[in-house]
């Protein structure tokens, strides 16, 4: 830990001493390619409209990304998924896993001008977050107790160790929220929720229902000589052709997640003013699969579930569905986050071996070249997942099974899918950087909750899985973590309890002029206060 | 139709040759045979099922494996249009069928028995009319799910209330004739006076506007399917163009042929019923009859 400190702190001299000497050389020498420069205006797409900007209140995601300028959490994570510093400058385990100890940044204010200190972090974490936020109730309940040491200490002691309790701190997860604002409020009703108070980079100046949220330079920055850029507009633009059409026309400069359709992004990415890249989203790491009922016949036999991943071409999903966005999936971990085990029963497709499988099952071919009949409930997502769908349908008929299709509205799947009405169906949930937080609910016998969306919706069972996914749970040994969850991994792929597709990736474009935008695992929902504008 | 209104039609050929007078008839009913014989030999002429990726995705128009081209999944485009072919008539006749049913059925009670009857089924007629068709229509089959039987039940619901406004017209006004009067006389049942009597003398209105009332169904089963509401499991025009909309830009052949193929059926229906609007006009009709 004292080691990767001292890299945390050269990295922050360095960075503080190349700002100090790029600064006047900018001045200096004009002309010369710009380093990070005051100023300039950017234009991101925001969509669909955030119902609020409070992130301690609202997590979804385009609040997310808005409200990420706001707010900061005490840290945030790199591409590898370790942490960095950000609200917190330091930090520290106790040897048993137990005791978390954050030394807070001393020069942090809120927007309205109050000094941020350890009592806010107590605040937001035992009371606010508690009651408001789901992910941040689930982890700070396992605290024993929150204390503020002194003005700029936290300590969390755990009730027992928590593997992923570090990733709790990462802004959407517990965002810092002031108490001397909430503290004694109904917080749902606080009159403050219209005008958000964080200690982020930018502050919220108006918001014009329906078309656009204004968010300037917040002077008062605790990183000095930052953040670069005056002022942020998020656009709202709900069809998605004039979003396409937005972007070629440079109207906006950036636009993240599902902004841009799929079948787009092949065009905009040949377009010369943005630069599309997919990293910036490792925390979230999406993997989706196809959703299957193990309750029901014939897909209760493990050989038919193994057979359906011979039979579905996942590299053709890739290509010509999400046209190239994304990895063929090889198991229930995506191999951007942590603790991914490559080593593991491979589904290589295969037709024959789909029909080699199902004979053995049982599965003979009846008159009709027919072998079994199941249904199929299309996630209602959108024109991607219909073509999925429709894909499934045929690469399962060239194996002997008759899939019939049904559709549905968002509410009737989840509705259907969460009261186990379905035989297949389509899926894809966040993974937030670590099994524990998001790969184990979908597996463990002790979230098969009937009517509760995201749990373990398929009916799978396996004790031995349980007990891999409890351990590596409760010990913050990485090395005992990996042996455990390869464990794990090893005997999910060989069941099949979901037909993993794809590990999902996201298109963010940017506009060229705009620097720094994607730096961490969070990407665009991060605090933007080192993006820079570079004129010409 | 002027044409045909001023010079009479003869006896036995008169329905033809009345028919025939009119060229955009006959060339639609040209064009309906021609769709009418591609549904039906469909499975002849593309044995696979339309939803199999036979091709390269986005192969253009002309290519080696796909005359129209593909699409997005390299399905033939030809045999979607094919197999739509089935899906548009068979959707266009039978959600007209029981339109008329319904609609032929309240009609004809409202217009014979008159009286609060009528009030009672003509404020229920009302009561359909005032909500925009398409827009009730896409709430049934969302509320019925997506299928075959819903869709045929959501368009003939909507479709009904202009047919039972004719039927009650043409009911009011041949009740008050001599032949029903004379059938009232000999003492038969209402039943056979409405079966027998005055239906048969109202038909041909009614044909004239059914068959107008399958173009307008095939194209709300097209808006259906192109907005996603079609039966998934079923290979449909409004489906295609829905579906290749959002490439319209990488590939238009993919939305083109299956618009055209709807242009056309839609364009010959109403041109045949044009045509049998002249053959069957009701003055005519009875001259030619006396």
């Amino acid at each position: 830990m004292s080691n990767r400190l001292r890299h945390f702190r050269q990295t922050l001299t360095a960075a503080a001493l190349a700002a100090a000497l790029a600064a006047p050389l900018a001045l200096t020498v004009p002309g010369v390619a710009a380093a990070q420069e005051r100023g300039g205006t950017m234009n991101i797409i925001v969509q669909p409209e955030p119902p609020i900007l409070v992130l301690g209140l609202n997590q979804q995601g385009p609040t997310q990304t808005v409200a990420g300028k706001i707010y900061q959490g005490l840290l945030t994570f790199g591409f590898d998924l370790k942490p960095q510093p950000e609200l917190a400058e330091s930090w520290e385990v106790s040897p048993d896993g137990k005791v978390y100890t954050f030394k807070l940044v001393k020069n942090a204010k809120w927007h309205d001008g109050k000094p941020f200190t350890a009592h806010d972090v107590v605040f937001s974490t035992s009371k606010l977050l508690m009651e408001t936020h789901p992910r941040a109730r689930a982890t700070f309940s396992k605290c024993e107790k929150i204390e503020a040491l002194d003005d700029y200490t936290v300590q969390f002691t755990l009730k027992e160790p928590f593997g992923p309790f570090l990733q709790a701190f990462e802004v959407s997860s517990a965002p810092m929220m002031p108490k001397h604002i909430y503290e004694g409020t109904d917080f749902k009703a606080n009159p403050a929720n219209a005008t958000p108070i964080g200690t982020g980079p930018f502050k919220f100046k108006e918001w014009n229902k329906g078309s656009y949220i204004h968010l300037v330079r917040n002077d008062e920055y605790w990183k000095a000589g930052k953040p670069y850029l005056d002022d942020i507009y998020f656009r709202v633009i709900p069809d998605a052709a004039s979003r396409a059409v937005a972007v070629e026309q440079g109207t906006v400069q950036q636009t993240q997640f599902n902004d841009i359709e799929t079948f787009d992004v092949p065009r905009l990415k040949g377009l010369p003013n943005v630069e599309m890249t997919t990293k910036g989203y490792e925390f979230f790491a999406p993997l989706s699969w196809i959703e299957i009922n193990t309750r029901n016949k014939p897909l209760d036999d493990k050989r038919f579930r193994q057979a359906m991943m011979h039979a579905i071409d996942r590299k053709f999903i890739r290509d010509k569905i999400w046209f190239g966005l994304g990895r063929p999936a090889t198991g229930p971990v995506n191999s951007v986050t942590r603790f991914f085990e490559p080593n593991v029963r491979k589904y290589d497709f295969d037709p024959k071996k789909a029909e080699a499988l199902l004979e053995e099952a049982g599965y003979k071919k009846g008159a009709d070249g027919t072998r079994a009949k199941v249904r199929l409930l299309v996630m209602p997502y959108g024109e991607t997942w219909t073509r999925l769908g429709e894909y499934v349908k045929q690469a399962m008929k060239r194996v002997g099974v008759d899939v019939t299709l049904e559709t549905t509205d968002a509410a009737g799947w989840v509705n259907r899918v969460s009261n186990w009405d379905y035989d297949l169906s389509f899926n894809f949930v966040y993974q937030y950087g670590d099994p524990a937080l998001g790969v184990t609910r979908t597996y463990v016998s002790d979230n098969i909750r009937k009517g509760v969306m995201f749990s373990n919706t398929m009916g799978y069972s396996n004790p031995e899985v349980d007990q891999l996914f409890a351990q590596a749970a409760q010990t913050n040994k990485d090395e005992e973590r990996q042996q455990l969850y390869s464990a794990a991994q090893k005997i999910l792929v060989e069941d099949v309890p979901v037909a993993w597709l794809l590990e999902m990736e996201f298109p963010t474009f940017v506009d060229k002029r705009f620097k720094n935008a994607v730096t961490t695992a969070i990407g665009v929902n991060e605090s933007y206060d080192s993006v820079y504008m570079v004129k010409k | 139709m002027t044409a045909a209104a001023i010079t009479p039609a003869r006896k036995g050929s008169g329905f033809w040759s009345a028919f025939a007078r009119n060229k955009g008839a006959v060339i639609g009913l040209a064009f309906l045979t021609l769709i009418i014989l591609m549904a039906a030999f469909a499975d002849v002429l593309y044995p696979d099922s339309p939803w199999d990726m036979t091709a390269m995705p986005f192969q253009p128009p002309l290519s080696e494996d796909a005359l129209l081209g593909s699409d997005t999944l390299g399905r033939d485009i030809a045999a979607g249009i094919a197999h739509g072919a089935r899906v548009s008539l068979l959707i266009g006749l039978t959600s007209t069928a029981v339109a008329v049913l319904i609609g032929v059925f309240l009609g004809a009670v409202s217009g014979f028995y008159g009286g609060r009857v009528d009030d009672l089924v003509m404020r229920f007629t009302e009561l359909f009319q005032t909500i925009p068709n398409f827009v009730l229509a896409v709430v049934l089959v969302a509320i019925f799910t997506p299928s075959l039987t819903s869709i045929v039940l959501a368009i003939a619901i909507v479709s009904w209330p202009p047919l039972a406004r004719l039927a009650r017209g043409e009911f009011m006004s041949l009740r008050s004739r001599e032949f029903v009067h004379a059938a009232v006389t000999t003492g038969q049942s209402n039943m056979t006076i409405i079966w027998r009597q005055i239906l048969p003398n109202s038909l041909s209105p009614i044909i004239v506007s059914a068959s107008l009332m399958v173009a307008t169904a095939i194209l709300l089963e097209s808006s259906l399917s192109f907005l996603g509401l079609g039966d998934p499991n079923l290979m449909s025009w409004g489906y295609m163009v829905g579906a290749a909309r959002t490439v319209i830009r990488q590939a238009w052949w993919m939305s083109f042929f299956p618009g055209i193929a709807i242009l056309l059926t839609v364009l010959a229906l109403n041109l045949v019923g044009e045509g049998l609007n002249d053959a069957l006009n009701p003055k005519l009709a009875r001259k030619g009859r006396s």
